[in-house]
């Protein structure tokens, strides 16, 4: 055990760690997505309540399993995020007076700490809002309408649009790095995996936030 | 003093072998009390360090650069010479050996030649198990090119960087020994000095480069692989950092120096564009396969090379050399752009270079054709001139490149001081007057890998182990020594710098030491050299202090070599009353005005010995005999 | 030929101890044909003779090859154009008037030792902590007895190609010595003589840039991109699966 613990601290475990973390989380957005566009769906919410009934039932218990390990995930991504962004600040010392950064790498690769804890701030509240709420407590209206109230506040809705925007940015870079990370490198399939990845990341990113927009000015506009 | 070369009785073929078996040997479990000092961490010493400390003994490393790996063997280009005969063209350890006598004019000795070419196969075994990823064809097997001076094809190469790789090999299989605490490392250790004691060389004192700090090491046998001095010329393919430090200060503690005006002027650099240049790059010789060299027939000519229609140009090789052509040696390609030069045929804003055209070669080969063989050259020519050789010719014009001469060392490649050993760039032993292209590779690594390791053994086990340190008076004496020089250097505060009385030097080098050499010029070389030296002692401005890195105190201390080694490649060029190899002597040449060799009176290697500042060095001459190889006039008609 | 009048802003540091701080000149008549050393050889040129230190900076070969060279220009390692050296950039590819700054690498394993010069004396300990094949001289077998394919050996070659010059490390933001350590792996692990030792090394190799202070590279590709060399990421992606080759095959690690 002792190989394996040293192994995923190291420099090249500690990426692997994100990697492999980071593409769980997103095989969960792709789920979480297509699952959020049932509430576009014109039926009051039915399908989605539906969804949410299964999804939250105490008895589906490999999902709570993966709903344990979600959040495992999620917190381990996060602190080792920012234990590897840490250690490479200092690896760093003196920031150069001048630095073209631009010139050699992607904006997106360079901030992704940044986009990350955002989307790390945005999580808590985006969590209090539902899953603490109806997963937990016992707000007394479904699930469903706590998402149309939620997003007709404009604050809240442009603030997740916000994040939305923000997680692009830090997807587009990481589902190719992740694939580097895993030492999944070809000239036959690298070029591919980049626009794979830039694309889904962008429709996944915009998927989520076609939600906000929708409660804010076309699910209004529709007068229900 | 009586130069003994020790070369060993037998056939030619025989004595490396009987020799190495009339080697004594040190007790495997003995080895590691001994220590070895190793200066210089180019191909010759890296492989040598490797080598000693695999077998046990200790070592201690030293170069004046940040890591070992940077030593100017980096920069080789073009290739490797081995005997190995791949390629099944008749090319055989004999015909190496007989090339390589041929191309040094007849001015080497023929034991040391044949042992080098004997062990020209093992390198390369050695450097594919090291894994130097040498050019190979489609079958996995080594690829070869063929080099000047030769007709068979023996160059092993790995792109154009064949330096660096066989450096990079020799550099990991030292730092594995440096990992194993078998070789202890120095860097930026600039040599100062070589301490001898009784008698015999037993360490060195080096100034730290970054403390400043005179610190002493002492040793059993010391070895000097310190490269070339072609920096004497100021202007040279060489690193800006190339000395001659190490080995003149040898010299000076008694070790002979041999045939110090044996120097190779290479024809294809890039010229000059300033005042300014610091250094001068070459451009591999392979592009005279293709290009043609010529300058405008009348030295009024200042139009552009395109304009000037064919029947106005002097295609000068190919008049004068019609069956070589363009490929004639790099001896005669470069004193024939000289010659032009001096007639005011040069072209180019500063009128020192020829034209190198690649014309005549795109039309007939097609441009794709001359991409492929010379694309990356062309694009580095492109980058320092700014000018597309694709469609204007290039300007070249000869440079500085090596120097055969160096430490006089006997068969087992030790110097005068026992207990002494040169190898590599900085020793004179395998290339007589003039060196082959790709053979200066070879001769580091034989060196290194394959000669010392037998050699030294036989002077160790030979040695009593003492128990000096470096508190005996010869270590304090030269530690005071270097010290007063440096407080000598720091307290001048003239008012020219160091760079500007290098480059004084290097111009009276150039125009009267260079190419072409003749007895009143060498005299008023030998003069002016000395006036520079002069001025230098008195003029010289340096700031700072000792306590701290000071490049310009480190170039200082490089250059008051220069200006003593300057005037010794004058005194030694005027006793060489012949032309042969890189020697040019405008009083020695054929009707037509080509070298000519005096085997009679000038079959010699030329030793001199140090006998005090501003005393004449004294010449010993050891003889070289011809038994195998009959010496013949060169012809490139 | 063209002159140029410059102004200049240098890192100058006394030593590894003093804080250091910009320095500005004024530099006038610099030919364009000349490399931005033998700029810095005339300001030098210039300062000793105005009884001032001249500015340190490491050089050697001066033609690209023996990566002693290593100057942050402008906000880009080995300044603004690809694939070369400090030495190789000439004086051409600056404007008239134009404010040139000259830092020194910035790394936690690069300490500055004086102005423009660091020690980059890690990258030896990280190859001779594994970077080699390990065959002592002599009884090596013919060169030709193990045929290597041109494709492989040519690909071994384009990692070894490697200077060793930090430039790597430098425009990394994570001071990462990743395309370093990974160039070397690669190269040997490309070579049917290097796969013996290949978990031995790369965990050896990896676990001396740990000590040595390096960060971890999180695939910002800035590495490649200022690489004189070329060095390609491919080679990190190798060092990546050897590692993970390692972990799983090697015993006691
Ligand atoms: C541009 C160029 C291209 C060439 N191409 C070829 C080619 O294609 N084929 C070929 O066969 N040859 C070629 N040569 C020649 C060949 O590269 C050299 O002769 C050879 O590499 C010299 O090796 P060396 O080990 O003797 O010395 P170097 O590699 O020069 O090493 C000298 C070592 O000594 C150390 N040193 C020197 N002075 C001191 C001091 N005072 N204190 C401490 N350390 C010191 C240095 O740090 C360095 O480590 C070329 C040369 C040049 C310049
Ligand atoms: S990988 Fe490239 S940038 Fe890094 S040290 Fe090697 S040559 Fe320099
Ligand atoms: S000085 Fe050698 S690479 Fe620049």
């Amino acid at each position: 055990m002792g190989w394996f613990l040293k192994f995923i601290d190291s420099s090249v475990g500690k990426k692997l760690v994100m990697a492999l973390t980071g593409l769980f989380l997103y095989l969960f957005l792709i789920e979480h997505v297509i699952a959020n566009l049932l509430l576009l769906n014109n039926d009051n919410g039915e399908a989605y309540t539906i969804y949410a009934e299964v999804l939250g039932s105490s008895y589906n218990i490999p999902l709570r399993i993966i709903e344990f390990g979600l959040f495992f995930f999620l917190l381990y991504h996060s602190i080792n995020g920012a234990r590897l962004w840490w250690t490479n600040r200092k690896a760093k010392g003196i920031p150069y007076l001048v630095n073209r950064a631009s010139e050699n790498s992607s904006f997106f690769s360079r901030f992704m700490i940044q986009s990350g804890s955002i989307i790390f701030i945005f999580l808590v509240i985006h969590l209090k809002s539902f899953f603490v709420n109806y997963r937990l407590g016992n707000p007394g209206d479904t699930m469903y309408q706590g998402v149309v109230k939620t997003f007709e506040n404009p604050l809240y809705s442009w603030f997740y649009i916000f994040a939305m925007i923000l997680l692009a940015f830090h997807l587009v870079h990481a589902f190719q790095s992740a694939f580097q990370t895993l030492g999944l490198r070809h000239n036959k399939y690298t070029p591919f995996l980049k626009s794979f990845g830039v694309i889904l990341s962008i429709l996944i990113c915009a998927g989520f936030a076609l939600i906000p927009v929708y409660f804010l000015y076309l699910h209004n506009a529709g007068g229900y | 003093m009586k130069l003994d070369s020790k070369i060993p009785a037998g056939n030619l073929a025989e004595k490396w072998s009987n020799q190495k078996f009339n080697y004594k040997l040190v007790n495997p479990a003995n080895k590691r009390k001994y220590e070895i000092i190793v200066v210089g961490t180019g191909l010759a010493g890296a492989s040598a360090a490797a080598s000693l400390a695999e077998l046990g003994y200790k070592v201690k490393a030293f170069c004046y650069q940040d890591s070992p790996r940077r030593a100017h063997s980096i920069a080789a280009q073009g290739g490797i010479n081995a005997s190995k005969n791949y390629q099944n063209d008749g090319d055989s350890v004999y015909r190496l050996f007989y090339d390589t006598v041929k191309g040094g004019d007849y001015r080497s000795r023929e034991a040391n030649v044949y042992r080098l070419a004997e062990v020209s196969s093992n390198i390369i075994d050695q450097c594919v198990a090291q894994g130097v990823p040498f050019a190979r064809e489609y079958g996995g097997l080594l690829d070869n090119r063929s080099f000047g001076g030769a007709q068979v094809s023996r160059t092993f190469y790995a792109r154009g960087e064949t330096g660096q790789q066989l450096l990079l090999g020799a550099y990991s299989a030292m730092m594995r020994q440096v990992g194993m605490g078998n070789i202890e490392l120095f860097t930026r250790s600039d040599i100062q000095d070589i301490v001898v004691v009784d008698g015999r060389a037993r360490g060195i004192v080096l100034r730290n480069m970054v403390s400043g700090q005179i610190q002493s090491y002492v040793a059993d046998a010391v070895i000097l692989a310190t490269g070339g001095y072609g920096n004497v010329f100021y202007l040279s393919t060489n690193a800006k950092g190339c000395n001659a430090t190490a080995i003149w200060r040898a010299h000076k503690k008694g070790a002979l120096f041999a045939n110090p005006c044996f120097t190779q002027i290479h024809p294809t650099c890039i010229p000059v564009s300033g005042s300014y240049q610091s250094k001068l790059t070459l451009m591999s010789e392979s592009l005279r396969n293709d290009g043609r060299i010529w300058v405008p027939k009348d030295p009024k000519d200042k139009r552009a090379p395109n304009e000037i229609p064919e029947f106005e140009r002097d295609y000068f090789l190919e008049r004068k050399y019609p069956s070589f052509g363009n490929l004639v040696p790099r001896d005669v390609a470069s004193r024939n752009a000289k010659e032009m030069i001096d007639d005011g045929k040069g072209v180019g804003l500063t009128g020192k270079a020829v034209y190198l055209d690649f014309a005549e070669a795109i039309q007939r080969l097609g441009k794709d054709t001359i991409i492929e063989k010379y694309g990356n050259l062309f694009e580095m020519y492109e980058q320092i001139t700014n000018e597309d050789p694709y469609k204007v010719p290039m300007r070249i014009y000869p440079a500085s490149h090596y120097t055969m001469g160096g430490l006089w060392v006997d068969y087992n490649l030790m110097t005068t001081i026992p207990g002494l050993f040169a190898l590599g760039e900085c020793n004179f032993s395998d290339h007589g007057a003039n060196r082959l292209g790709a053979s200066a590779l070879m001769q580091g690594l034989a060196d290194g890998y394959f000669i010392i390791s037998y050699s030294i053994s036989d002077y160790l086990a030979q040695l009593k182990k003492d128990k000096l340190t470096t508190d005996a008076p010869e270590f304090k004496n030269s530690e005071k020594e270097v010290d007063n020089k440096i407080k000598r250097l720091l307290n001048i505060n003239g008012s020219k710098t160091v760079d500007e009385l290098h480059r004084e030097l290097g111009i009276v080098m150039w125009d009267y030491v260079g190419m072409s050499r003749n007895a009143e010029g060498l005299n008023k070389a030998k003069k002016m050299i000395k006036d520079i030296r002069d001025d230098f002692w008195k003029n010289v401005k340096i700031i700072g202090t000792n306590e701290e890195i000071n490049q310009s105190l480190e170039k200082a201390a490089r250059v008051a070599d220069f200006l003593e080694l300057g005037e010794l490649i004058a005194e030694d060029a005027l006793q060489r009353n012949e032309s042969c190899g890189g020697h040019f002597r405008e009083e020695s040449q054929t009707e037509e005005n080509e070298a000519k060799r005096d085997d009679e009176n000038c079959s010699h290697v030329a030793a001199w010995e140090y006998s005090g500042a501003d005393k004449p060095e004294v010449l010993h001459k050891e003889q070289l005999q011809f038994e195998f190889v009959k010496p013949s006039q060169r012809s490139y008609k | 030929m063209a002159e140029l009048n410059l102004h200049l802003k240098v890192w100058r540091q006394k030593n590894k101890e003093d804080k250091g701080r910009f320095v500005d000149y004024d530099i006038q008549g610099i030919s364009t044909e000349m490399s931005i050393l033998e700029m810095l050889d005339v300001l030098n040129e210039k300062l000793i003779k105005e009884g001032t230190d001249p500015v340190a900076f490491e050089h050697d070969c001066r033609e690209g090859v023996c990566g002693c060279c290593g100057i942050f220009i402008n906000g880009r390692a080995h300044g603004p154009l690809k694939r070369i050296t400090t030495c190789q950039l000439y004086m051409r590819h600056f404007k008239d008037g134009e404010t040139i700054v000259l830092e020194p690498w910035r790394a936690k394993g690069f300490p500055v030792l004086k102005d423009l010069m660091v020690d980059r004396s890690a990258f030896d300990r990280i190859i001779a902590a594994g970077g080699f094949i390990a065959v002592n001289t002599g009884g090596a077998p013919d060169a030709n007895a193990v045929p290597i394919p041109k494709h492989n050996s040519e690909k071994a070659l384009d990692a070894a190609e490697c200077i060793g010059c930090g430039a790597c490390v430098a425009a990394c933001k994570n001071a990462s010595a990743m395309l370093f350590v990974s160039a070397k792996v690669a190269h040997l692990v490309r070579l049917p003589q290097g796969k013996p030792e290949r978990e031995k090394r790369v965990f050896a190799m990896l676990n001396q840039m740990e000590k040595e202070g390096f960060g971890s590279c999180t695939n910002t590709e800035a590495c490649s991109a200022e690489c004189p060399k070329g060095i390609s990421m491919d080679v990190i992606a190798e060092l990546r699966r050897e590692y993970f080759r390692a972990s799983l095959k090697q015993e006691n690690n």
